[in-house]
C-alpha cells in the first residue's frame, strides 16, 4: 500500500526501487535507488551513467568495461562468502550488496560484521534478497546500512521494525561498546 | 537476585511491543505462517498437538517469590491453574491463545520475567546449579557468569539465525556437576586459578548434546581467564554459525561439527577467531563483574550454631514421613543453622514437573516465611528453596504435605524426568507421563524406594530426547512399532562429572510390559549390589548388563 508521505518519483527506468537507507545522521529513510543489480551474463544497462552491482567473479574479469562505463560499480557478495578471501576484493567500494537466500540461514550476520569490523569496509553495505522487515534491526546493528526489501514487503513497516529498540546488550558495527561499558 | 536496571526493563518492555506489533501483522495477514514462525520461537511461542504452548524463560532456574506469584496468577488468567517446569528450569503454559500472548508477556515483564529465546535456534536460557549460592562445593556462583551470559546472549543481532538451537550451561563447583554441563552445546565449568595469585577461571566443554546422536562434550579450551568469557563464546558462536551444517537439520548441532572437525581442529578454529576478538570492547570489566556480583551476595544469614547433628537426628524420627523427607529431600547449606530444601514436583500418580497455582503460591508464602523469599527451579523438574533455617524443617515439612509437595523421592527412581510426550507433543512416538505415573504407582513401598538409594530414571516419548534418557541411570525411550507404544530399555548414563551415555539393555518392550521390566532391573540390582553403599550406577558399570538381562529376557548370552 502506498503511503502518500513517502516519495514517488517517477520511474526513470525499469530498475528504479524504493529502498530502505541510513541517512548521514543515523536515521533510516525511505529513499529511490538507481543501482542495477546484474546477474552474470546479464548485459550492462543502455544508460550508461546508471550504477551497477556485479559479482565478485564478474567485476574481475570485466574490470576494464566496467571502469569504462559512465555509471560506478559496486559488489554483491553471497550470504556465504567467505569473508577471509573477498575483503581485500571490495574494501575499495562504495557499495557492497550481500544475498541473503533464506531468512533463515544466519552466515550472512558474521559476514557483515567481520568486513566492517575485522577489514574496515566503509562504504555502503546492502542486504537483498529474502530481507523482512522483522530481521533488519539485526542487520542494522551487523554493519548494514540499507535494504532492499522481499517482494512485497512493506517499506514502511521496516522502518518501525528498525526503531523498535533503544537499547541493545552488545556493542555494534559503529560503537562495538557492549551496554556494560555505557551503562551510566 | 539479578534486579534490571533501566536498560533491562527498557529492553522487555519494547520486546512486548515489538510482539504485539508482529502478532498483529501476523493475524492481518501481513506476515505469512513461514515468516512469522521463528518470530513466535524466539519468543518461546510452540504450536503443540492441540494448541499453542508458551515456554518463559526462568534464567538459570531462580525466582523471587513475587516472580513465582505472577507465574501461579499467570497460569490461572490464560491456562488452566497450572504450570509445566522444565528440564532447562523454565515454566511452560499450555493453552494460551495467541492474541492473548502479548498481554501475557507484559504480565512478566512486570516482574522482570521475559519469553525471549526460550526458543528457536538462537542462544536458549542459560542454566545452572540448582544449588548454586548456598552449596558447601561451590568454588564460585555461577549466576553472576550466567546473568552476564544472558546479557550478551540476550537478542544478540549475529546469532539469531543460526544453524540449530544453542544450550550453555554454567557450573561452579568444579567437583559435584549439577548442571549436566557435559550434555550441553557449551558447558562452562569455574575452575581454580592456575597460580595462588590467579583467580578463578573456566575449563570451556563443547560438542555436548543429545537428541539422535547423544555426544558428551570436550574441552575446547583448559583455562580461560574469566575476563574473557564472552570474547570465547563469541568466537564459539561465529565459528558455529560460518560453519556449522544448514543442510539437514539433524545434523545442525555444533556436536556435528566438533565431530567432523575433530575437537583439536575445532578448537584451532575458535582459537584463531578469539585472537581477533580478545582484546577488544567485550572483556569483562571489574566493574561490571562487581556490579552483577552485588546482586548475588549473600541475604542477612543469622548467626547460628550448627545445625548438622539436629537434621541427622530428624531424618531419625519417628515420624516416618518427616524422616523420610530429611532423608531425602534436605541438603546441607553451606552456612551453619541452615538447610536446603528439595521440593519434589514428582508426587506419585502426578505428570513429573507439573505444579498448581495453589502450589507455586504456596512455595512462594514459605520462601518469604522461612527464607529469603527466593526459589530455585531444578533441571529434574524440582523446585528448591535454598535458605531455610533447620529448625524449621518439621513446620515446613507439614505446610508443604498439605499440598501434597513433601513427597520423599529426591534423587530417588521416581524423581522422573519425563518429557510431555505424546499427551501433547506432536513430535512424539509414545507417551511419556503415564509410563512415569506407573513407575512411581508401581515402587509404592517407600522403605524399599529410599533402600534403592540414588537412581535417575528419564523418560523421553522420542528420540528427540527432551526427557535425557541417554543420561538416565535408567533410560526410557518411547518408540512406534507399527502404530504401537514401545519403549526401549536403557542403563548407565549419568549428566555428571562422571557423565556416561547409556546402552540399550535389549529388545524394546510394549506399554504393558515395561514398568514390570523397571521392576525387574531394580530387583537385579538389590540382589547383587555389593552393599547399600554400591550404588545403582556403580553396580552397572561394575557388573555390566548380563545380570540384568538374564533376569529380564530370561536367556543368558553364553548359557
Amino acid at each position: 500500500m502506498a503511503n502518500p508521505s513517502t516519495p514517488e518519483a517517477p520511474e526513470l527506468h525499469p530498475g528504479a526501487r524504493r529502498i530502505i537507507r541510513v541517512g548521514a545522521a543515523g536515521k533510516p529513510e525511505i529513499v529511490i535507488d538507481h543501482w542495477q543489480r546484474l546477474v552474470d551474463g546479464d548485459p550492462f544497462p543502455s544508460l550508461n551513467a546508471l550504477p551497477v552491482l556485479v559479482s565478485l567473479e564478474r567485476a574481475e574479469q570485466e574490470r576494464p568495461a566496467l571502469e569504462h562505463r559512465l555509471g560506478t560499480w559496486g559488489i554483491w557478495l553471497a550470504g556465504d562468502a567467505d569473508p577471509e578471501q573477498v575483503a581485500a576484493r571490495v574494501l575499495d567500494r562504495a557499495l557492497v550488496a550481500i544475498a541473503v537466500t533464506k531468512f533463515t540461514d544466519g552466515r550472512h550476520y558474521s559476514l557483515a560484521r567481520l568486513l566492517r569490523e575485522r577489514y574496515g569496509f566503509r562504504g555502503e553495505l546492502r542486504a537483498f534478497g529474502d530481507v523482512l522487515p522483522d530481521q533488519l534491526s539485526y542487520m542494522r546493528r551487523c554493519g548494514y546500512t540499507s535494504f532492499e526489501l522481499a517482494r512485497g514487503k512493506s517499506l514502511e513497516t521496516g522502518l518501525r521494525c528498525l526503531d523498535a529498540f533503544s537499547v541493545s546488550y552488545q556493542g555494534n558495527t559503529e560503537d562495538p561498546r557492549p551496554l556494560y561499558r555505557r551503562r551510566g | 537476585m539479578y534486579r534490571y536496571d533501566h536498560y533491562d526493563q527498557v529492553l522487555v518492555d519494547q520486546r512486548v511491543a515489538q510482539f504485539r506489533d508482529q502478532i498483529s501483522r501476523r493475524l492481518s495477514g501481513e506476515i505469512t505462517e513461514d515468516e512469522f514462525k521463528p518470530l513466535r520461537l524466539q519468543n518461546g511461542l510452540y504450536m503443540q498437538l492441540h494448541a499453542y504452548m508458551l515456554r518463559v524463560a526462568i534464567p538459570y532456574g531462580l525466582l523471587s517469590s513475587d516472580q513465582l506469584r505472577k507465574l501461579a496468577e499467570v497460569s490461572r488468567t490464560y491456562d488452566r491453574g497450572y504450570g509445566h517446569f522444565s528440564t532447562r528450569q523454565n515454566i511452560q503454559y499450555n493453552w494460551p491463545r495467541l492474541q492473548d500472548v502479548p498481554d501475557l508477556l507484559a504480565e512478566l515483564a512486570s516482574v522482570q520475567m521475559h519469553a525471549i529465546q526460550t526458543s528457536g535456534n538462537c542462544i536458549r536460557n542459560t542454566t545452572s546449579d540448582h544449588l548454586a549460592g548456598v552449596a558447601r562445593d561451590e568454588l564460585v556462583d555461577p549466576r553472576v557468569y550466567c546473568e552476564i551470559i544472558r546479557q550478551w546472549s540476550t537478542l544478540h543481532p549475529e546469532f539469531a539465525f543460526l544453524p540449530r538451537k544453542f544450550k550453555i550451561a554454567v557450573t561452579g563447583a568444579p567437583t559435584a556437576d549439577r548442571a549436566a554441563v557435559r550434555v550441553h552445546d557449551i558447558g562452562v565449568r569455574a575452575v581454580p586459578g592456575r597460580t595462588a595469585d590467579e583467580p578463578h577461571g573456566f575449563q570451556v566443554l563443547v560438542g555436548g548434546g543429545l537428541g539422535r546422536t547423544p555426544r558428551i562434550a570436550e574441552v575446547c579450551r583448559e583455562f580461560l581467564p574469566r575476563e574473557h568469557l564472552l570474547s570465547y563464546l563469541e568466537a564459539i558462536l561465529r565459528v558455529y554459525n560460518r560453519y556449522g551444517r544448514r543442510d539437514n537439520k539433524f545434523k545442525a548441532r555444533i556436536k556435528i561439527l566438533v565431530g567432523a572437525l575433530g575437537i583439536e581442529a575445532f578448537s584451532e578454529q575458535v582459537e584463531a577467531e578469539w585472537a581477533q576478538i580478545r582484546d577488544g570492547a567485550m572483556q569483562l570489566t571489574p566493574e561490571e563483574f562487581d556490579r552483577v556480583a552485588a546482586d548475588f551476595s549473600d541475604p542477612d544469614y543469622a548467626a547460628l550454631e550448627p545445625s548438622d547433628l539436629f537434621v541427622q537426628s530428624l531424618a531419625l524420627s519417628k515420624d516416618r514421613a518427616l524422616g523420610r523427607f530429611v532423608a531425602s529431600n534436605v541438603l546441607p547449606h553451606k552456612r551453619p543453622g541452615y538447610s536446603i530444601v528439595m521440593i519434589s514436583l514428582k508426587a506419585k500418580g502426578k505428570p513429573p514437573g507439573d505444579a498448581t497455582a495453589e502450589q507455586m503460591e504456596l512455595v512462594a508464602e514459605l520462601a518469604d516465611t522461612y527464607g529469603f523469599g527466593r526459589i530455585v527451579v531444578a533441571h529434574e523438574q524440582n523446585l528448591v528453596l535454598p535458605d531455610i533455617e533447620s529448625r524449621h524443617l518439621p513446620e515446613l515439612h507439614a505446610r508443604l504435605s498439605a499440598l501434597d509437595l513433601a513427597e520423599p523421592n529426591i534423587g530417588k527412581v521416581t524423581d522422573i524426568i519425563a518429557c510431555p510426550g505424546l499427551d501433547y507433543c506432536n513430535l512424539a512416538n509414545a507417551r511419556s507421563i503415564p509410563i512415569a505415573t506407573r513407575i512411581s504407582e508401581r515402587i509404592e513401598d517407600l522403605d524399599y524406594l529410599h533402600d534403592l538409594g540414588d537412581i535417575s530414571l528419564n523418560i523421553s516419548g522420542c528420540i528427540n530426547a527432551c526427557g535425557h534418557h541417554h543420561v538416565g541411570n535408567i533410560g526410557i525411550l518411547g518408540i512406534d512399532k507399527q502404530g504401537e507404544e514401545f519403549y526401549q530399555l536403557m542403563l548407565g548414563g549419568s549428566p555428571s562429572d562422571d557423565a556416561s551415555i547409556g546402552k540399550i539393555l535389549g529388545p524394546a518392550l510394549p506399554s504393558a510390559e515395561i514398568v514390570d521390566a523397571v521392576a525387574n532391573v531394580l530387583q537385579t540390582y538389590v540382589n547383587n549390589r555389593e552393599s547399600a553403599d554400591e550404588r545403582f550406577l556403580d553396580y552397572v558399570r561394575r557388573a555390566g548388563f548380563e545380570p540384568f538381562k538374564e533376569q529380564l529376557y530370561g536367556q543368558p548370552e553364553h548359557a
